[in-house]
């Protein structure tokens, strides 16, 4: 982890009609860092995402990614993130290698460069027998970590992950993790959105937004030792009392 | 360009690789054709129809009384010479002429024989067949009444089909099954394929890749078109070798009008991709909203005149209608551009305020 900041927002405000999905976030994420972004659905967690990646321009607030301005700079920054979705965005009808081909065309690699990067990706994954066949045939396990793989196959700076992990069993989130560090090691920042408390443990840093508003962020040790809890868990649910206390 | 041409790739590989898209792109059109050429029947209501009376004597005048007066027929004009004809027809005011011989009165008394020539227009051949056969019974009957107790005498009716001279009724239905086809594959299936992209979460993915929207759209949509073409060609092709349908006119204004109703198609998918969120959604729009109307309110299967008048000004809104009227002037009658720019403008200003409706959509979401 270095000093250098690759995504800083400021006083981040984006309003749809009366209703404020994000306020006023302010917080910024390091180079190579795993940034767990949490909060219950609702909270504003994709909206925030959707600003990071530059399909949503925000009401007001200063925002930019890997360097970029969000206002005047989105292609570039497009240029230089990978994004994963719940759905694991890929292609069921396409083989794994078509899949890997169409999102390294888009993102502009090099034929040649995606051949040695899929070569080393088949080695790596060990899925000789996998790259020819259609993802809609693939268990879910595998879906994931070719999405993933795929999401980071253009050596982006920055990938933002929208609950990658949803609806896979503890063993392979947890090898769906390994990939994250390996990625990390090699000098990608992760932004990583989750439900699950036990991967917040994982993250260097989190930030817990609750109705729109980030309410804690810091180191997993930190809040806990903040909050006097046990586990992020009760990180989680300590703030979420609170904020519904204070509404009353 | 590059990223553009990975993008193509992928819609081609998404088409090829479904059995049902491949059935529907290529089986369907070519047996449409075909049923559609066989099979369907249509009828008859006030036809125009003009008079180039070259007697002039009482007998004529009563005769045209009594087509006049019959249910079918409306006689709408008085010609003077075989040149007018030809311009009523290519101005569609009439769907028949008929042309009384002269001294008609003079030679159905003395030789017994007279002629009778009905011309009919036989790009609407159930139409000319139908009219052929009221106008022949009417002249018939009256000829017989006139003959009470005389010796036998016919009058001879010799039809003769303008653009259409063997009255083959294919000839209508390879104009409708093209708006059809057109109509499914660009309409339907582009629809279909943008809303897939939407409920599969991938076009998020697109969104957030370094790909342009327009590049997005342009890529979904160029495939269909590009299929849609060739699928005009060979149903053209089809309806030639099977049916013998000419194209009389020039080939290039057939595939310039093709292809601006394969850009109308194009648009209005993209607004029914706009407005579903669901393929089964789009697939329903595009069947209830686009297709059924074009089959049943352009004039293909149900002729315009025939509707009740709410669904006549109905009619108006239907593309199709301007396409196979712009269609049928092409390949039966042989008319050149003079004649159908009006329906290539009304096809053009459709496909404009489909796109910008979609556009104006398109925003709104965005926003919010």
């Amino acid at each position: 982890m270095s000093n250098e900041n690759i995504i800083e927002v400021e006083n981040l405000v984006k309003k749809f009609g009366d209703f404020t999905a994000n306020d006023n976030l302010t917080f910024t994420v390091k180079k190579s860092e795993i940034f767990g972004f949490l909060g219950a659905n609702g909270a504003g967690k994709t909206t925030a995402i959707k600003i990071l990646c530059g399909i949503l321009f925000p009401t007001s607030g200063k925002v930019s990614v890997a360097g970029f301005d969000i206002y005047k700079e989105r292609n570039k920054i497009k240029e230089n993130i990978g994004y994963m979705s719940q759905g694991f965005s890929l292609y069921e009808d396409l083989t794994v290698k078509e899949n890997i081909e169409f999102y390294a065309g888009i993102y502009g690699v090099k034929r040649k460069v995606i051949k040695t990067r899929l070569n080393e990706l088949v080695e790596k994954l060990d899925i000789a027998d996998l790259k020819n066949k259609f993802v809609r045939d693939l268990p879910l396990g595998w879906k994931q970590k070719i999405a993933f793989s795929v999401a980071i196959f253009h050596k982006p700076k920055v990938v933002f992950l929208d609950e990658p992990t949803s609806g896979v069993d503890p063993i392979t989130r947890r090898q769906f993790w390994d990939l994250i560090y390996e990625a990390v090691e090699s000098g990608i920042t992760v932004f990583v959105t989750t439900h699950y408390m036990d991967e917040a443990e994982y993250c260097d840093r989190i930030s817990i937004m609750v109705d729109g508003k980030i309410d804690a962020i810091g180191t997993p040790a930190e809040l806990k030792t903040m909050h006097n809890a046990k586990n992020m868990d009760d990180v989680f649910i300590k703030l979420a009392r609170k904020q519904s206390e204070e509404n009353k | 360009m590059k990223r553009f041409r990975a993008f193509l790739n992928k819609e081609f590989l998404h088409i090829f690789r479904d059995v049902r898209t491949m059935m529907i792109l290529f089986l369907i059109p070519v047996f449409q054709v075909l049923i559609f050429g066989y099979v369907i029947k249509n009828e008859v209501k006030d036809a125009k129809v003009a008079v180039l009376d070259f007697s002039g004597d009482v007998m004529t005048a009563a005769l045209v009384a009594k087509l006049d007066a019959a249910n079918d027929i409306k006689i709408v004009k008085t010609l003077y010479s075989y040149e007018e004809i030809e311009a009523s027809f290519k101005a569609n005011e009439i769907k028949a002429a008929i042309v009384f011989e002269s001294d008609f009165a003079k030679k159905f008394n003395t030789e017994k024989t007279v002629d009778l020539q009905i011309i009919l227009d036989a790009s609407d051949p159930n139409l000319a067949n139908l009219l052929n056969s009221y106008i022949s019974a009417i002249a018939n009957n009256y000829a017989r009444d006139k003959n009470i107790g005389a010796a036998k005498i016919n009058v001879s009716v010799e039809p003769r089909m303008l653009y259409n001279e063997n009255l083959v009724s294919a000839y209508m239905f390879v104009p409708g099954t093209m708006a059809l086809i057109l109509m499914v594959i660009t309409a339907l299936m582009s629809s279909i394929s943008i809303v897939k992209e939407k409920e599969m979460g991938t076009m998020e993915i697109l969104l957030v890749s370094p790909l342009k929207p327009i590049q997005i759209i342009f890529g979904k949509l160029a495939p269909y078109a590009i299929l849609s073409i060739i699928n005009a060609v060979s149903i053209i092709i089809i309806g030639n070798l099977v049916f013998g349908v000419p194209v009389l006119g020039s080939p290039i204004l057939l595939l310039f009008v093709s292809f601006v109703f394969i850009m109308m198609a194009l648009s209005l998918g993209l607004l029914v991709s706009n407005i579903a969120k669901s393929q089964q959604v789009a697939m329903f729009i595009s069947m209830f909203g686009l297709l059924l109307p074009t089959m049943l309110l352009s004039g293909f299967i149900f002729p315009i005149k025939n509707m009740p008048l709410a669904l006549q000004y109905i009619s108006h809104i239907i593309p199709a209608k301007y396409f196979l009227s712009a269609l049928k002037s092409i390949m039966l009658k042989g008319l050149g551009i003079s004649y159908i720019w009006k329906e290539i403008s009304i096809l053009i200003f459709m496909t404009i305020a489909f796109i910008g409706i979609s556009i104006k959509k398109f925003k709104i979401r965005l926003d919010s």
